[in-house]
């Protein structure tokens, strides 16, 4: 059965959580373990149904360590896999997460963040693990980290998650929320004839002169699937190109992290994508990303029909972060107003990224209601006082 | 147009607003389709809104609604007070009581008593009241409300639904008449 025989056709009405497993499918996931968690159950539920259709296999484990190393193993042994969770799991997951970056393991993590901290408000939405997707792991790593505002975004961007994942053999974040988890719209997915699915690709040079953690395309080394001939030693222990661990030479260390780290940061540029709506003329401008880019856009129509000249950047890649492309966007602006469903997180990345150039302001809204266009409106319209919402 | 269906858990109010949801997409308008999630659609208070619009949306968090269509006293009470002046309550009229200061526009029907009596299930009480609600505003059209309804149901209860739904069309009709 081909992936849209499974889906069941190619324009939909379905919830962003559904459009995470569609993605993912059409991104060559055949491996998703999981732990059931409000608002990311129905990523779960979706793939539980539809994998066993194209030969893959949906397991549920028995918490979200476990999901995450089940999720690990699979992708060494040649799957595409991905797992997905909220906060609560998430937390448990970085272990996991550290190990991937370690390993260099490809694999797709959403997070369809809820409200915390801990287990907090199950239900409602939040954009409060954000610093956690970036620093929440122990030692130095970087993470590919993309932001979904709509359902057919959660479509597209865990698709484009795979493609990532593989290409830099990093894990790959998609960071939605309860609301974009659980509304419904219409996707439109390809054609099946459109969709071209190929196995990892095997390393260039044969067994026995594999090198299994030399990088040969710029940083990132190919990757040999466990059971296809090539001998691959794996450890979350600073190790050689071989793979055997060394845990006591400096240059050594320092010579894997920095690839590891800087495989992604080198491809900042080509990794960025953002939505640029810049006003001539405009002192004020919004970044935003997530559910409250969707806000922001609305915000800015409401303003610009005042009469008033607003600036919007939305990040749909969040890391690495686009400093570059954040400081042209503010050059000529004198504020710049970041809303987030949290108490300012990614406020003070754009703060550090424009190192005063311009006025950084949070439009911090917490307690489960995603911000509206007006709250923003209003929040741009103030003095520039730090706006609650 | 911002609709919210309301009610309490179990009386298929999220499926209402899935189901104009879709039929608004299948007639090539964007909508989008939120509800309440959490223990009170179990058996509490419910809701499930639709915003349908030719344009992009941007504002998924709404007070203000255009139609209201309430399941129960509860939601009634909850939510008439957002309801625009210009807008227009639907109700369950067996359950609900409209609050006197609401002098807009408003119809109810005896949905899930004319689910029992007429077709022998309760449960279908929700599209009598889709029904009801598209023959009298016609949010959606009425080819892309019964597929849509088709396509949602439960294998082997399309007949009965689509029945119910017709039975709520036929509501609405004779109320414009009178």
């Amino acid at each position: 059965m081909n992936i849209i025989e499974a889906i069941g056709g190619r324009e939909l009405f379905t919830q962003g959580d559904v459009a995470c497993a569609y993605g993912a499918l059409l991104g060559g996931c055949t491996f998703f373990a999981g732990y059931p968690i409000t608002p990311a159950t129905e990523v779960a539920e979706a793939m539980s149904r539809l994998l066993p259709k194209i030969r893959g296999v949906t397991v549920q484990m028995e918490d979200e360590i476990a999901s995450i190393s089940a999720v690990i193993g699979a992708s060494w042994a040649g799957r595409r896999a991905m797992t997905a969770t909220s906060g609560p799991g998430f937390s448990l997951m970085m272990e996991g997460i550290g190990y991937a970056c370690m390993t260099e393991t490809p694999c797709v993590i959403v997070n369809v963040q809820r409200s915390g901290p801990s287990t907090g408000q199950p239900t409602e939405p939040a954009q409060g693990d954000m610093m956690q997707a970036r620093w929440g792991s122990h030692g130095d790593n970087e993470l590919i980290v993309l932001a979904p505002n709509s359902v057919q975004e959660c479509v597209d961007l865990t698709r484009l998650a795979f493609e990532l994942a593989d290409r830099f053999r990093n894990p790959v974040f998609v960071m939605t929320d309860g609301e974009v988890g659980h509304m419904r719209e219409k996707i439109v997915l390809p054609a099946a004839e459109e969709i071209d699915i190929r196995p990892r690709p095997a390393p260039s040079t044969p067994p026995g002169e594999f090198v299994p953690f030399k990088a040969v395309k710029g940083k990132v080394p190919e990757m040999a699937s466990f059971g296809t001939g090539y001998h691959t030693y794996v450890t979350g222990l600073t190790h050689k190109e071989s793979g055997l661990p060394t845990t006591d030479n400096a240059e050594e260390h320092t010579g894997l992290i920095r690839r590891i780290c800087e495989k992604i940061t080198d491809a900042t540029d080509e990794l960025t994508r953002v939505e640029m709506d810049q006003d001539d003329g405009a002192t004020v401008g919004i970044v935003s990303y997530g559910i409250s880019s969707r806000s922001a856009a609305g915000a800015v129509r409401l303003l610009r029909a005042e009469g008033m000249k607003v600036s919007h950047l939305r990040l749909v890649t969040v890391y690495p972060f686009p400093e570059r492309v954040i400081r042209d966007f503010a050059a000529p602006l004198s504020r710049v107003l970041v809303p987030e469903l949290n108490l300012g997180q990614i406020c003070h990345t754009v703060r550090e990224a424009l190192d005063g150039a311009a006025a950084v302001e949070k439009v911090s809204k917490i307690g489960g209601e995603i911000i509206t266009p007006d709250e923003i409106v209003e929040a741009v319209l103030s003095s520039g006082e730090p706006v609650k919402v | 147009m911002k609709v919210r269906f309301a009610g309490f858990g179990g009386q298929g109010i999220v499926l209402c607003g899935v189901v104009f949801g879709q039929a608004a997409m299948l007639d090539g308008k964007r909508s989008i389709q939120t509800q309440s999630y959490g223990s009170a659609s179990r058996g509490g208070l419910t809701r499930s809104d639709v915003c349908i619009q030719a344009d992009e949306i941007y504002d998924l968090l709404y007070e203000e609604i255009d139609v209201l269509v309430a399941m129960s006293q509860q939601s009634c009470d909850a939510f008439l007070p957002g309801l625009l002046p210009a807008g227009h309550l639907f109700y369950e009229s067996d359950m609900v009581t409209p609050n006197a200061e609401w002098s807009g526009h408003s119809l109810g029907i005896n949905a899930t008593d004319l689910a029992f009596k007429q077709l022998g299930r309760k449960v279908v009480a929700n599209m009598i009241m889709m029904g009801f609600v598209n023959g009298a505003l016609g949010l959606v059209s009425h080819d892309a409300l019964v597929a849509t309804v088709k396509q949602k149901v439960p294998p082997g209860t399309g007949a009965l639904n689509i029945e119910a739904l017709g039975l709520g069309i036929d509501h609405a009709r004779a109320a414009r008449a009178t």
